[in-house]
Formats: structure tokens, C-alpha cells, sequence
């Protein structure tokens, strides 16, 4: 059972949250303007890494807030705690 | 001790410095890929590198379902050509894999359900593939002790019924593979983990390992959750995510259950092995993890379902837990062919249903490797459906929560 | 008190185990081993026993050595093999604590940990122990697995979970004795010295030591690492683990030396490595003459380890042997995973509450008491229970739908509709938000009218449908499908708070806090005109407005919206007096109550598409025939870049049309696939709704058909999952009431 620190919350079990995958994913200014190949690298494509990982989860059966954490994702410690 | 295991079953070479083709990634995928280019191909200059010891990943820690009974035709082709495989594998082989072909159920508990399944066996029936609708009254015939009292929260409403699925016993398989590869002149290389991919002048060329330099004709990863991590050594990005899936056996019990099944509404897939122990799976830990270990109140859901559905279960003991590492697609279906990388094939996303597929992935990625072009069954399964968006959407059939 | 074992009746003592009372009686022997049959006794005085398995009543596979005594038990021995027996399974409790520190072990070690720390403590005891000042002692109490470093999860009296969140773990779990390997070191009388002393020297048994493996298991399944200990030959723990501590025997220390280890001579196939798998050191030999090196193939190919007692006397007896055969150090060997749990642990603990009736919260609405009382048999929406249908007088499905879906249609009908998830969408930027989110554009949405929606995901396909309500300047509220209200909402607020920060929005859901019922058909009006000063003619209530008034005397707001292509007003009350309201409609006139496979028709019908049934996540506005929906005008809206793709804009994608089965009774199967020719094996799509209509007087279904759209008049055949394909001919989706003439109410004769 992870611990997730929601920054407004504070530490609750990893039931309460939804997980939103890697963060820092930006939707593009101008879709419209993107090949299918580069609005398919935004869309499906990620690093998936075996380390570090800067993640999003949303505090779903609490304050239901979006944050950011960076966590590794082989040793599941969190490194840098929600913003 | 019965003697389930041949007496030899591979050598323990030194890996060469070069290979015509080198299959990174020593589990089904990658040994059945090995066996078929030997076999089929004549192509026996060839390298299977494994990080760890063959056949660690997750060939040996899921829940050893096979089936074919998927929705789309393309689905369909190559999980049913992996059916017919498994059909003769074990002559072909000459390995005993516990293959029983006992039959698989999927059962509905909503009106939507029921639709989804009769549209299922209608479309499996279009290709050739056996498949059933089942009543509810039908269902406990085939599985007496699956409850399917009307009373209960969730009632089953009936069931698809593919009576050519089954089970068999996963390590057998990859060994059976191994042995068979290495009788044919592949080298199985342990302990031996990738750690760059050489590329000159926009091809890849070799690959960097622990074990020195080994160059290549061609390359293919085979490599499940750990896809992303090698393909990133080539510059390349993958559309897919790496999770934990878990998976409990019981202790052993007299028989009582004969069939596979498996419940969306319900989560839980089981079976009974032959040597008597409940075999259990249900959905993916959400996280990203590579830690092959998930959590705990995933175990409890699946219990809960487990116990829905089979009352005689509740005495059953959890005995073993452990989880492997899913390389989860958008839509549920694999990549299987080239990269933009030249020389650089990828064989991966199978996610939570790579099992029964072992035997066509090999066939299929084998041929692909053989050609350096994707065969008609592995053709629809290609990086460039993420740009054109013909995704093959499974995940109703691939019955695990993603 | 008495017992039963393999059918004899013996004499048992308070406190006895069922193992220390077998060996007092002088039975040495008694169980078979499961491979090879052999004869076997108790081996060990803990959890550890790889023999003597019994089964008693309905609980299989338990370890006699854990087994307390009770007047009237009756066990049975089992071969390494149990029986799942039928029988009612009591619902088992979950504890959940929090604490400084957690102690597992009650032994001196831990004991001396757990009166040291400070802050709450609790200790577990997997056997007896005594209590200790200041602490939670949980005794008979395994701790079955240390998950993350800090969560333990451990089994109280094998019923009870406990699930305990520790900011320190200190691990004082001791060693279990192995025994040394030579010829014939199964047989009955042959058991661990430990045993032996606790047992109180039985004559006839031979107490052997093959020294102690440290349980180490907790320790390695939270990470640590392990290294080979000389002196005693196994593994101990080795490093730092932030958070977790090991004191005492599972160090290493004050454990005796073991004896050294050679290869024994005599026969290797009576040498046993694991008694409960039967498992002997030829075998291992075997394995490693098969070209085994690693220790997980060696387990694998020998299934060392893999019985119920998880290789607890056996593992570090084939980590030494395997090092011999293969020439090399035990250290490079290092060990197979340790997994949770560590003792087995039953389903029914580990399911808990929620079995049952408990396994998924069900979700009625305010009116669920009338529905029950009238006879409704209901349908599962997600968590929902949802009337189905109405069935009077024995009616069955198919009677009961025609005459609901016939008073909807030449009278007045009602239904509850509270189930549709509600969103309340408010702020300076909620019509920015609106047009981002949804594929139409909101900004001729005037205060007072309500408009119909589209959302799709990123992907270009459709996630959910419902209408929007202006109900303020700067006030929505969108409704949603009912399965979807959860996941749309989540949905908005990720776009919102991720991608939309800068934009002034709330979003709140109000699917409970308001009761819904749809009043439906031509006499609509006359139905609820008396209860209500709200003006209900045309002129004064056009179609998709929203009035606010009083119905029933509840403060209400009424919309014209429409799910079936009838005069229908949407009541909307304080979720509180929905069964008030609903009871008023009930009896004003004799409005026909209607459920939802009534509401299915009509809807059908008029081609309104449901989500999740025709739609499956990879079915565009567009191939529903929604192109209106998809606005033209806005510069993006999430989805819009997808629907570019070539794929995704295809012509001869499935498309949604209607289905007139050649025979008017003939009624298709959902889910039947849809082929050119009655021999043809090529899919061109499948029906997704199907029904007879009372106003068309014959069958019809909608479905989705490969370039659909140019095919009307085209004859295909929908092949069912048994019996011959349907012939039936591809039409205009749209079956019943194509101008839309009946929305204000019964067109002028």
C-alpha cells in the first residue's frame, strides 16, 4: 500500500487517489498545426521510465486536487513530494 | 520425484561477437522467436540475450489463460493462428506442457455484457474461431460450481464459452522452446543484459552488453516491460506504459474446478492447475512500476470476486503472491515489426495477455525478422496505427482492469 | 477432552497442538508424502512442518503443529493435497492501526525492542506470549507480509486481518532449524531437535540439526538485502533499510555454529532437500546435469520451495546443495524471491466485508420504494438498480414494453430519470470550459435553454452524451449518462486543473442532490397542468427551455428535452422529495410508469444513440450521423485534432443506420454480426440494438454498419450466435417520426 503525500491532505494510503500517469505532458499550443506522427508522440507516446519518474495523481476521495510528485518507479520511493 | 523435465535442456555458451540476428530478451516471446527463425527459416546464427536466467519475466508469472476468442479480425487472426500452434506444440516440441484444452468462460452479469459477448462469439464464429453464447442454466452445466443464483449482487447473465481454450504450464512452454532453439544452434546467452544499441549511420548495428560487444544483422526486442528501456537506447519512444499485474496460486486441493474462467464485471480470471493449486489474476496496479510487486487491496478485490463466484473457494488458502511487469498499450493490442530505427525490430505491448499468444508471436516476429517486413498477421500491429489512429481497441476481450 | 485422527479417537490437553498431542500418543508416523507416498510424522513443532497436513471439517491443507486442540476435532490426514468442501464461510473482520513502531516477535529480542520504543508500539506473536506494559501484544498473530517498508499485513487466530501502517519496523523473527541431509532423513521419528525439546524427548524419536536459516523473509520482501553467513550456512540480513530493523536470531547471532556441510554418501534419491515436494538431492543433481546454473531454475525444474510450507526446512539446505553440484560459492547463488504471505491465508479472510450483499454499494433513487412496490423488475446501470420494466397482470418483458412504450406514445408515460449524472458548471469561464470540453459550441446557449452535448476523449472517440442547461449568466448544468457521471466529471476536472488552470470554473456534482422524472407523450400537458402554474404550451415553453415554478407543490425545474421524440417535460426536485414528486405524478391521472427497456425503444426510434451501447470507444460523432454536433467553427475542442487522422476520417467506416428485418416479426439478435451474403464470412459490422416497436407495429434495430450511409435499401444478413442469418434491409437510422412532428405534442390531424 504506497503512502502518497497530497500536498493539501498530507500522507493517505494510495486508495484514496486515481493515478494520471507522467506529468509534465503538455498539450500543444496549435493541434491543428501537428502532423499525425507528432500529435501521436503527444497522445500515446512516453517514456515510461525505470528510475525517476515525474507522475501526476489526483486525491480522488479527498480534496480531489491534481498534483505532481517524482517517484522511482522500481523502488517506489518518493523523491520529491507533491506540488 | 516425477520426471516432468528432459534431462538436458540447454547449453551455457560464450556469446560470439557477432550474430545474423540477436533477440534481446530471453522469455516466450523471445525464445519462441529464436526457435521459429531456426525452424522455419534455417536462420540458426542467432543469439537470445537475457539479463537474468531464461525465462524469468513474466512467461512464469502470469496466469497461464490461453484463448483466441478476441474481438477484432486482426486480433482474432493472430491469436487464434497462436491456438492452433499450441495445437501441436507439444508434439512439435516433444515436451510434455500440460496443455489441456478444457475450455474458457467469460462471463456476463449486465445487459451490456450480454451484448458485448454474443457480439464476441458472433464475430469469433465469422473467423473460424469456436465460440459459444451460453444461458445461465447452460454455464453451471459447464461449471457446476460457479454460482449463478439470481440472488446475489452481480448475477452471472450468461456467458462466451470457447471450448478449445485451456491452460498449460508456463515454464514447461519456455523450456520447451529453449531446448528446442538451442538443439538447433541458437546460443542462449544468461546473465547477459543490453545495456546500448550501437547505432552507425541511422542503423543499428550491435548492441553493448555486459558481457562485451556483440554486432547484429539485424535486432529484435523482446523484452515486455522493460520495451521502453531498451528502445530508449535507440533514441526511440514506445506508446506504452510498464505496470505491475499481480497473480496468487493456492495450495493444492482435489479438483474442483475443470474450466477457465473469467468475469470483467466480477474482476477475476481462475483456474485449477493440474497439480491441484487455484491459479488467480485480476486488473493492473495503476502506478507505473518496474518493482514487480503490486499491492495489497488489489489481492483483496480479487478474493472478493473469486468468492462471488465460487462459494467452495472461501477455505482456499492464498499460498503465493507475486506480480510481473506489463507493458500495457493504448488499445490494448500489441507492436509487433519494425522501428524507424533500420535493422531495429521491436516485439512488445502485449501487456496482460502475452501468454497465450507466445507461439504466433514467435511465428509472426520470426518471419518479420527473417523478411525485415511485418507478416500478414503482425501487420496490423504496427507503431504507425498510433499516427493514423486504426488502433485495435481490446480491451473488453483482453478482460483484465487496465 | 477428545479428538479424532485417521478415525481413531485419542485424549487431547488444554493447550495441546494437535502435533504435540500425536506425539505424546507415540504417533511418530501417520501421513504420506504427496509425490512418492512415503511415510511421514511430525517433523517440526511450528509453522515450518512440511508433513503432517490435515484436513479438519471444512478447512484443508492446516499444519497439525499449529492446530490447537478442541473436545470434538476431527482431523484427517492429507497427503500434501486438500478438499474444498461447500460450506457456509463466516464474514471475517479487517483491523486497520497506526504506530511508531511495530515488533514482530515475541521472543527476548523483541520483547526488549518493543519495552524500549517509544510512541504507540504493537507486537506480534505468531504463537503465545505474555502481555507487556504500555504495548499492543497481538499474539497468535502472523504477520503475513511487510509491503513498501512500512504496511504490515499479518492474520489474527487465521481469521482476523490486521492491516498496520508503522513509521519503524523492527524485525526480531528468530530462524527456523533446518535438518541435515542424508539417506532416510524423512522417515517417521526423525524430526528437528528443537521439535524434539519441545515436545519433551518422545522415546522413539530421533532428534537431528542441520542448523538454523534465519527468517529473513519480512526483511527481503521489503528490499533488504542478503548476504551468505559462514558460520551458521545461510542467508542473514545485510545493509541498511530506511525504516526497518533486525535484532536478535535473524541476524545471525546467538545461533550455533552449523555443522559443516559435505554431500552425503548412499542412495541420493532417498536424501530429501524438500519433504513436502518429495524433492531429493538426485533430483537435484539432475537439474544442474540438465544445464541449470540459477537457483530460480533449479526451484523450477525441481519445485523446491513451491509446497504449502514454501520451502521453510528446505530452501537453504538446496541453496548449500546446489552450490556443491555446481562448484561455486552459496553466496553467488543468493536466494529465490520471498513472497507475501508467509503462512497461507484463507480467501475468506483475505475478502473480508465485502462479500455478499457488501461487495459493491448499490445505488437506489428517492423514488426505489414505489418502484419495489409496484412491481418493478430492475436492471443494473453500473451501481445502480434501475426499473426495467413494469409487468402487470403476468405480463412478461416483451407484453409489458409494448404497452409502456405505447402509452409514451398515444398518452402519457413517466420515468424516474434520477439516476443521469448531473454537473453543476459555474464561473466567469464556464462557457469557455463548456466549448472546450464538449465538441459543440455553447456560446448561443442563452439563459433558460438547454442544448444537447458531445464530449469525446483526446482520441477522437465518444466518451459520453447529455444536455446542457443554462440555468444563470454564468450557471450550467450538464447532465450525463448514467454509467459515465463519475468518469465524466473526473474527466472535466483534469482538463481543468491540468491543462486549464487559468480558467474561472467550479465544477460540482449534483447527481444526488437532484430527483429527476421525465413526463412523456401527447397528454403531457394534461397530466401536468394541474399540478403546476408553470405556462406548459408550445408558445409559451418551446422545446429545450428550462422554466423554474413549483410541481406538485415542490420548488422544481422543469425543461423540455426529449429522449424519445415525444412532448416531454424533465422535472427536476430537491433530491430529498423525489418520491413525493413522483408519487403526485403517479396519481394525477394514469400515467403509465416506464422503465428502461421501454426507454431503450423509444429512443431507438428516434436513433439516439446510447453510450456503451452504440459505442464502444472507438466510434466517432461522425459515425453516429452526428456531424452537426461536431462544431466547425471552434478552433479546437478536446478530440478535434483525432477526428483529422486518416483512419479516423475514413469513408467506409461503421456507420450508424437503422435495420428492417425482411420479416416485420422477425427480431435480430444484439450483437449479431452483419455479412453482405448469407455465406459470406467477412464482417461488415454488428446490430446494436434491437426490439419490436409498438408504434411501427414490427422489429427494427439500429446497427453499425461499414460505409452504412451509401447502402440504404442494401439487404445484409445479421448472423446470430445459433441458427441462420436474418436477412434485413440497411435504412435511414431514424425509424419513427423522421420530421420530428410529435415534439410539441399531437401533430393537427
Amino acid at each position: 500500500m504506497l503512502r502518497i503525500p497530497c500536498p493539501w491532505c498530507g500522507d493517505r494510503d494510495e486508495v484514496e487517489f486515481a493515478y494520471g500517469g507522467e506529468a509534465d505532458l503538455a498539450y500543444p499550443g496549435d493541434p491543428a498545426a501537428l502532423t499525425d506522427e507528432e500529435w501521436a508522440a503527444y497522445l500515446f507516446f512516453r517514456d515510461n521510465p525505470k528510475g525517476l519518474l515525474r507522475e501526476r495523481w489526483v486525491h480522488a476521495h479527498g480534496c480531489r486536487r491534481w498534483f505532481e510528485l517524482e517517484r522511482d518507479t522500481v523502488t517506489h520511493a518518493i523523491h520529491v513530494r507533491g506540488r | 520425484m516425477t520426471e516432468p523435465h528432459p534431462r538436458f535442456l540447454w547449453r551455457n555458451p560464450e556469446p560470439k561477437s557477432r550474430y545474423e540476428v540477436v533477440i534481446v530478451g530471453g522469455g516466450g516471446h523471445g525464445l519462441a522467436t529464436a526457435y521459429y527463425l531456426a525452424k522455419e527459416h534455417g536462420i540458426t546464427d542467432v543469439a537470445v540475450l537475457e539479463r537474468s536466467y531464461l525465462a524469468g519475466g513474466n512467461i512464469t508469472r502470469n496466469t497461464t489463460i490461453i484463448r483466441s476468442n478476441y474481438l477484432w479480425d486482426e486480433s482474432a487472426a493472430i491469436y487464434e493462428h497462436a491456438l492452433r500452434l499450441w495445437e501441436g506444440l507439444e508434439e512439435e516440441l516433444d515436451y510434455d506442457l500440460l496443455f489441456s484444452q478444457r475450455g474458457v468462460l467469460n462471463l456476463a452479469h449486465t445487459l451490456q455484457d450480454v451484448r458485448d459477448g454474443v457480439r464476441r462469439v458472433c464475430a469469433n464464429r465469422l473467423n473460424g474461431i469456436d465460440a459459444e453464447w451460453l444461458e445461465p442454466a447452460e454455464v453451471a452445466e459447464v461449471c457446476p460450481v460457479l454460482n449463478v443464483s439470481p440472488d446475489v449482487r452481480y448475477p452471472v447473465l450468461g456467458a462466451t464459452f470457447q471450448p478449445r481454450g485451456g491452460i498449460a504450464r508456463h515454464e514447461h512452454v519456455a523450456w520447451g522452446y529453449a531446448r528446442a532453439a538451442d538443439a538447433l544452434g541458437v546460443d542462449l546467452v544468461q546473465g547477459c543484459e543490453v545495456t546500448g544499441i550501437e547505432l552507425a549511420a541511422g542503423r543499428a548495428v550491435a548492441v553493448e552488453t555486459t558481457r562485451g560487444r556483440i554486432a547484429a544483422g539485424r535486432i529484435g526486442l523482446v523484452a515486455a516491460g522493460h520495451s521502453s528501456v531498451l528502445a530508449a537506447m535507440a533514441g526511440l519512444r514506445l506508446p506504452v506504459q510498464s505496470h505491475p499485474l499481480q497473480a496468487l496460486v493456492s495450495e493444492l486441493y482435489d479438483q474442483v474446478l475443470d474450466t477457465v474462467v473469467m468475469s470483467n464485471a466480477v474482476h477475476v480470471y481462475v483456474s485449477q492447475a493440474h497439480k491441484g493449486e487455484l491459479v488467480l489474476g485480476a486488473g493492473i496496479d495503476a502506478y507505473l512500476s518496474y518493482a514487480q510487486r503490486g499491492s495489497f487491496h488489489v489481492i483483496e478485490r480479487q478474493l472478493q470476486a473469486a468468492l462471488e463466484l465460487f462459494p467452495i473457494f472461501a477455505r482456499a488458502r492464498v499460498l503465493r503472491t507475486w506480480a510481473g511487469t506489463v507493458d500495457v498499450c493504448p488499445d490494448a493490442s500489441p507492436i509487433v515489426g519494425p522501428t524507424p530505427v533500420e535493422g531495429l525490430f521491436v516485439n512488445c505491448g502485449w501487456g496482460t495477455g502475452g501468454f497465450k499468444a507466445t507461439p504466433a508471436s514467435g511465428f509472426a516476429f520470426a518471419w518479420t525478422l527473417a523478411h525485415g517486413e511485418p507478416h500478414e498477421l503482425n501487420r496490423p500491429f504496427s507503431l504507425e496505427r498510433f499516427a493514423t489512429g486504426a488502433l485495435i481497441d481490446e480491451h473488453g476481450a483482453a478482460a483484465v482492469a487496465h | 477432552m477428545r479428538f479424532t485422527f485417521a478415525g481413531a479417537e485419542y485424549e487431547g490437553r488444554e493447550g495441546e497442538t494437535l502435533a504435540a498431542a500425536l506425539v505424546r500418543h507415540g504417533i511418530l508416523g501417520g501421513f504420506r508424502s504427496v509425490e512418492r507416498g512415503r511415510p511421514r510424522g511430525v517433523y517440526s513443532a511450528h509453522e515450518e512442518e512440511p508433513n503432517a497436513l490435515v484436513q479438519v471439517g471444512a478447512e484443508p491443507m492446516l499444519r497439525a503443529t499449529l492446530v490447537e486442540l478442541r473436545d470434538g476435532l476431527v482431523a484427517e490426514p492429507l497427503a500434501g493435497k486438500g478438499r474444498l468442501v461447500a460450506a457456509p464461510a463466516p464474514r471475517c473482520e479487517s483491523m486497520h492501526a497506526h504506530c511508531e513502531v511495530l515488533v514482530v516477535g515475541g521472543g527476548a529480542s523483541g520483547r526488549a525492542a518493543a519495552a524500549a520504543a517509544r510512541g504507540r508500539v504493537i507486537l506480534l506473536e505468531q504463537g503465545r506470549c505474555a502481555p507487556l506494559d504500555g504495548v499492543l501484544v497481538l499474539d497468535r498473530t502472523v504477520a503475513l507480509g511487510l509491503y513498501e517498508r512500512d504496511w504490515v499485513l499479518a492474520v489474527e487466530r487465521g481469521r482476523r486481518l490486521w492491516k498496520i501502517r508503522a513509521r519503524r519496523v523492527v524485525l526480531a523473527t528468530g530462524a527456523i532449524e533446518r535438518p541435515p541431509l542424508f539417506p532416510g532423513n524423512d522417515a517417521p521419528g526423525v524430526m528437528l531437535a528443537s521439535a524434539y525439546e519441545a515436545y519433551g524427548r518422545p522415546a522413539g524419536a530421533t532428534p537431528v540439526s542441520g542448523g538454523f536459516s534465519p527468517r529473513v523473509h519480512l526483511w527481503s520482501q521489503a528490499g533488504g538485502r542478503l548476504r551468505w553467513d559462514e558460520r551458521i550456512g545461510a542467508p542473514v540480513p545485510d545493509g541498511e533499510l530506511p525504516g526497518v530493523e533486525c535484532v536478535g536470531r535473524v541476524t545471525g547471532a546467538g545461533l550455533p555454529d552449523a555443522p559443516p556441510f559435505a554431500l552425503p554418501e548412499g542412495d541420493e534419491d532417498e536424501v530429501f532437500v524438500d519433504l513436502e515436494r518429495d524433492v531429493t538431492l538426485a533430483d537435484l543433481r539432475r537439474a544442474v546435469g540438465a544445464g541449470l546454473r540459477s537457483l530460480e531454475h533449479l526451484k523450477r525444474y525441481t519445485t523446491i520451495g513451491t509446497g504449502s510450507d514454501q520451502g521453510k526446512t528446505a530452501n537453504v539446505n538446496a541453496i548449500r546443495a546446489a552450490a556443491e553440484l555446481l562448484g561455486v560459492h552459496p553466496g553467488e547463488l543468493g536466494t529465490t524471491t520471498f513472497r507475501p504471505p508467509y503462512v497461507p491465508v484463507s480467501f475468506v479472510v483475505v475478502a473480508g466485508r465485502e462479500r455478499g450483499p457488501l461487495f459493491d454499494p448499490v445505488r437506489t433513487t428517492p423514488m426505489h420504494p414505489w418502484h419495489v412496490a409496484h412491481g418493478a423488475v430492475f436492471e443494473d446501470v453500473g451501481q445502480w438498480r434501475r426499473p426495467r420494466f413494469y409487468p402487470r397482470d403476468g405480463e412478461d418483458m416483451e407484453a409489458a414494453v409494448l404497452r409502456e412504450c405505447a402509452a409514451a406514445r398515444e398518452h402519457v408515460a413517466i420515468q424516474d430519470v434520477s439516476t443521469l449524472g448531473k454537473i453543476d458548471v459555474q464561473g466567469p469561464d464556464a462557457l469557455e470550459f463548456l466549448n472546450r470540453i464538449y465538441t459543440n459550441a455553447y456560446d448561443s446557449l442563452e439563459v433558460g435553454r438547454c442544448r444537447y452535448g458531445v464530449m469525446c476523449t483526446a482520441d477522437g472517440m465518444m466518451l459520453d452524451d447529455g444536455v446542457v442547461m443554462r440555468v444563470g449568466e454564468r450557471r450550467y448544468v450538464c447532465t450525463t449518462t448514467t454509467g459515465n457521471a463519475a468518469r465524466v466529471l473526473d474527466w472535466m476536472e483534469e482538463w481543468r486543473q491540468t491543462e486549464w488552470p487559468e480558467l474561472r470554473v467550479w465544477l460540482t456534482s449534483v447527481t444526488e442532490q437532484w430527483a429527476v422524472a421525465a413526463v412523456v407523450g401527447p397528454d403531457a400537458r394534461e397530466l401536468l397542468a394541474p399540478l403546476t402554474r408553470v405556462p406548459l404550451d408550445a408558445g409559451s415553453f418551446p422545446f429545450m427551455a428550462i422554466r423554474e415554478g413549483e410541481v406538485a407543490g415542490i420548488p422544481a425545474r422543469v425543461c423540455r428535452v426529449s429522449f424519445s421524440g415525444e412532448l416531454a417535460f424533465e422535472v427536476w426536485v430537491d433530491g430529498r422529495r423525489g418520491l413525493e414528486l413522483w408519487e403526485a405524478l403517479a396519481s394525477a391521472g394514469d400515467a403509465t410508469p416506464y422503465g428502461t427497456e421501454a426507454m431503450h425503444v423509444l429512443r431507438a426510434e428516434k436513433a439516439y444513440p446510447i453510450v456503451g451501447q452504440e459505442t464502444d470507444g472507438t466510434v466517432t460523432p461522425h459515425d453516429l450521423g452526428m456531424e452537426w454536433v461536431i462544431s466547425k467553427t471552434k478552433r479546437d475542442f478536446v478530440g478535434k485534432r483525432s477526428l483529422a487522422r486518416p483512419d479516423t476520417s475514413r469513408a467506409d467506416r461503421k456507420q450508424l443506420v437503422a435495420l428492417l428485418p425482411v420479416n416485420p416479426d422477425a427480431l435480430l439478435r444484439e450483437g449479431s454480426q452483419i455479412v453482405a451474403a448469407p455465406n459470406e464470412r467477412a464482417s461488415q459490422g454488428h446490430v446494436t440494438s434491437s426490439y419490436r416497436s409498438a408504434a411501427l407495429g414490427r422489429t427494427f434495430a439500429l446497427a453499425l454498419v461499414a460505409a452504412g450511409r451509401s447502402r440504404y435499401g442494401e439487404v445484409v444478413y445479421a448472423v446470430p450466435p445459433r441458427g441462420e442469418p436474418v436477412p434485413a434491409e440497411i435504412v435511414e437510422a431514424v425509424v419513427y417520426d423522421k420530421e420530428g412532428s410529435r415534439r410539441d405534442g399531437r401533430p393537427a390531424a
